[in-house]
């Protein structure tokens, strides 16, 4: 593969070098042991996936011509901008271990102990966040607790107040009278370091489209500037900016407040919302590439081969299909929950058993879901089998398998990654619902389901402790809005009903 | 007609039938009888004879398929698999887990689904065909533009959002209706709130689908033959644009009419209404296989009987469609 290929994709064909490189410094400046997960091996294959697909499309004009359409949709492209930096924080949660355990005076036989609990990549980047936590439920950028306790006095005498923070504005010495001219102050610091990270990036941005247009820089950079690029880099850069601004403030303000405030066990839940978004990424995608397979062999082979297979195929879907998908996925997970309790032995800790269950969960909702795709694919490969074209191929005596290769197959991708597109949004939204009912992922486990869950009943408090809902209603709104507007554009370009117009 | 359903109906025989090996396999085969005891027992409890007696209350205590030891038909039909799931083909449920008759919960606990479930599903019908008129109306202009992206706002947003948001606003704030329960007597003060929240968490999804299927309409040569002759564009869109996208939707609408029985799964238990909704996820929540099965089972049947529903309606509302 040439180097120009490589520049062609500067973003798709930097993820998978920047996530194996983290993971090689990782492993070996710490000693860490690597920990595959179930779904990290999927998410890995999922990255490999899409990279092979986006190498094809880059050689084909048929599928190129749509990208191109894409990369200039304004609306698409800014929400590309978002979903990739979800896509980034789920990737950097994707990389787990076990760090040494630290023992004084080590042996070399000690050395190689491991501490029990598995981390990931990004929770080693927001370690102040993660391991800072106090004794309940606090309000965002607080200095005291939410309720109140008794305290003994020097004197003996006992009072009720809200106790001091452990972490949360440690460092003020008075916080009624200084609190805000810190926040604000740390808030200026926060946008300096945004300021300074968006600078960068736009700086490499600039120079890798001066190297590939052979231009330079201020000529691109005033063509940017001006909006009058093909590509809306204007409008993407500034998403970028807006993001490089919510990183500086969370790099600055993180350590020293809770941002979003803390949950009833104490947890910062910014570092919730940051951990969910891996289980909501990988439940959205997952289950996808999971039932692809299947709704993709299945739906083209009945359309193709008709007769009984159609036959066989179609029963199948429809008896699939009629029973209610929330009903059927409850009834699954309750049968794996229960397989799950009798088998504790196949788990060796608590995060590898979360993480099994939220693959099942992934294989459920894929084997509900796939019925769809390939209903809409034995549709259309019945339209295609009666093409001149595959008429003559089948008269030559091309084999089946190569028919369905070099002919069907072509003319139903755009139909596939619609769906999968599509698909996306409903996954993240139906595993909040799923948490809730109690047969989604595991209650240990982080994600935003199980956040409303357990903010739910803290509806009825008063005053009402009301910043995990919404954190949780921002992530994962800013996430499927993303999707869904993504999605729109990717139909547009690829729906060929719809490129006419 | 008359032949055409009934072959429909016949038709349906094999599905159910497929949908009660999936629900046998997934309860009775996957996990054995023993494990779902050990289950319920807890760990501590378990004993070789508290398990045979959790079995032998529930009836789970017969060989799953085939009984060797009983003498004639019995061999057949003294088995789990025809106790508990055939007797489903005969809406004959049995008893729960914890012992309560299924049949007798579900038919008191479908009047308050279905008080919630129709005029959520009508009044939502009505104003999302309104919203996607009006769209329609003012296509390719920016309340078009701004419409839609409302729309895919309002999409974005979880159903447990809008419950959530709702409770708070009206039961807490605003102290106008009451947060959440359920009282025969006094329907509409418990009713309005849940009613209201299913209308507008719709919305978006709605207006957004019924759009799309009048701007296909709009396309059409018989729109610009009413327009060439004259007809001012109101007119045209209200007579004969809404008739004709009145198809897809309403022959859309018949699948989800029988599901409507099942009730709201998430704005029931939010709210606390004793419909099937919530039975289900009580039953899910305390791992009451019975109802579950039972629950997946009336479902999958109602579904079936929807897409009957559906292919009769095309027949009354279209013309052109002939049932053979």
């Amino acid at each position: 593969m040439s180097v120009k290929l490589l520049l062609r994709h500067p973003l798709i064909s930097s993820l998978p070098i920047a996530l194996v490189v983290i993971w090689a410094i990782g492993i070996f400046a710490s000693g860490a042991q690597s920990v595959f997960l179930w779904t990290d091996v999927l998410v890995y294959i999922l990255v490999l996936t899409i990279c092979v697909f986006a190498l094809i499309s880059s050689s084909r004009e048929h599928l190129r011509d749509p990208w191109r359409q894409i990369v200039q949709h304004k609306l698409g492209m800014l929400s590309l901008v978002v979903l990739l930096v979800y896509v980034l924080i789920g990737l950097l949660d994707s990389v787990h271990f076990r760090l040494p355990l630290v023992v004084e005076n080590a042996t070399a036989e000690q050395k190689t102990v491991h501490e029990g609990e598995v981390l990931s990549v990004l929770d080693l980047l927001v370690t102040p966040i993660r391991i800072q936590e106090e004794k309940t439920y606090s309000a965002p950028f607080a200095t005291h607790l939410h309720t109140t306790e008794t305290i003994e006095r020097p004197d003996g005498s006992r009072e009720r107040t809200y106790p001091r923070l452990e972490y949360g504005g440690a460092h003020l010495e008075n916080p009624r009278t200084d609190k805000y001219s810190d926040i604000a102050m740390n808030s200026v610091l926060g946008v300096l370091v945004g300021l300074i990270i968006w600078s960068a990036i736009v700086l490499m941005v600039l120079f890798i489209l001066a190297m590939q247009k052979q231009a330079n820089v201020s000529a691109i950079a005033k063509m940017i500037l001006s909006g009058s690029s093909l590509v809306p880099w204007r409008l993407i850069l500034a998403t970028v900016g807006f993001m490089c601004l919510l990183l500086g403030l969370m790099i600055i303000l993180g350590p020293k407040y809770h941002i979003l405030g803390t949950d009833k066990v104490g947890q910062d839940v910014l570092f919730q919302s940051l951990k969910s978004i891996r289980t909501g990424l990988v439940i959205g995608t997952l289950s996808t590439l999971i039932m692809l397979p299947f709704a993709v062999l299945l739906g083209i082979m009945a359309g193709y081969f008709r007769g009984w297979m159609d036959d066989v195929i179609q029963y199948l879907y429809t008896t699939l299909n009629s029973i209610p998908g929330i009903l059927l996925i409850a009834a699954s997970v309750l049968m794996i929950q229960v397989y799950m309790a009798n088998n504790p032995q196949m788990f060796e800790s608590d995060a590898e058993r979360a993480d099994a269950r939220l693959f099942f969960l992934c294989v459920i909702l894929g084997i509900t879901s796939w019925t769809g795709l390939c209903r809409l694919l034995r549709g259309e490969a019945l339209k295609i089998r009666t093409v001149d074209f595959v008429q003559a191929s089948q008269a030559f005596g091309v084999s089946n398998f190569k028919i369905i290769w070099r002919h069907i197959q072509p003319n139903v991708m755009h139909i596939i990654l619609i769906a999968v597109v599509l698909d996306f949004s409903g996954l993240v939204l139906a595993e909040a619902v799923l948490s809730y009912i109690g047969v989604g992922v595991d209650p240990t486990m982080h994600s935003w389901g199980n956040m409303i869950n357990g903010a739910r009943l803290e509806m009825a408090r008063d005053p009402i402790v009301w910043w995990s809902l919404l954190a949780a209603f921002i992530f994962m709104f800013a996430l499927v809005l993303a999707a869904n507007l993504f999605s729109d554009a990717v139909r547009d370009a690829f729906d060929p009903r719809l490129r006419k117009q | 007609m008359l032949n055409y359903i009934l072959r429909r109906v016949f038709y349906a025989i094999p599905i159910l039938i497929g949908v009660n090996l999936i629900t046998f396999l997934l309860f009775f085969v996957v996990n054995t009888p023993d494990d779902m005891a050990r289950m319920h027992l807890g760990v501590k409890h378990v004993t070789p004879e508290s398990v045979e007696q959790w079995k032998d209350e529930r009836g789970y205590n017969k060989p799953l398929a085939f009984n060797a030891e009983a003498a004639g038909l019995e061999k057949v039909t003294d088995t789990i698999f025809y106790q508990n799931s055939v007797n489903l083909f005969a809406f004959e449920f049995g008893r729960s887990d914890a012992g309560r008759d299924i049949g007798y919960d579900i038919s008191q606990r479908m009047w308050p689904s279905l008080i919630l479930a129709i005029p959520i599903f009508v009044i939502g019908l009505l104003s999302n065909i309104t919203f996607a008129l009006i769209v329609a109306f003012f296509r390719s202009s920016y309340i078009d533009v701004w419409g839609v992206v409302l729309c895919v706002v309002l999409m974005s947003i979880s159903g447990m959002f809008y419950i959530i948001g709702g409770q708070f606003l009206i039961g807490k704030v605003l102290h106008l209706v009451p947060i959440s329960g359920f009282d025969m007597a006094n329907t509409f003060k418990f009713a309005v709130l849940p009613v209201l929240i299913g209308v507008v968490s719709g919305i978006g999804t709605g207006t957004r689908w019924y759009r799309t299927i009048f701007l296909e309409e709009i396309e059409k040569d018989y729109v610009r033959t009413a327009r060439a002759k004259g007809l001012p564009e109101s007119l045209v869109l209200f007579k004969h644009v809404l008739k004709n996208g009145m198809i897809p939707i309403l022959t859309g609408a018949v699948v989800v009419l029988p599901l409507l029985f099942m009730g709201s799964l998430i704005l029931e238990s939010f709210f606390g209404i004793p419909g099937l909704g919530s039975y289900t996820i009580d039953a899910i929540g305390s791992q009451d296989f019975a109802i579950v099965r039972s629950m997946v089972f009336l479902g999958s049947v109602l579904y079936i009987v929807g897409l009957i529903l559906t292919d009769i309606s095309y027949t009354i509302v279209d013309p052109r469609i002939r049932l053979q």
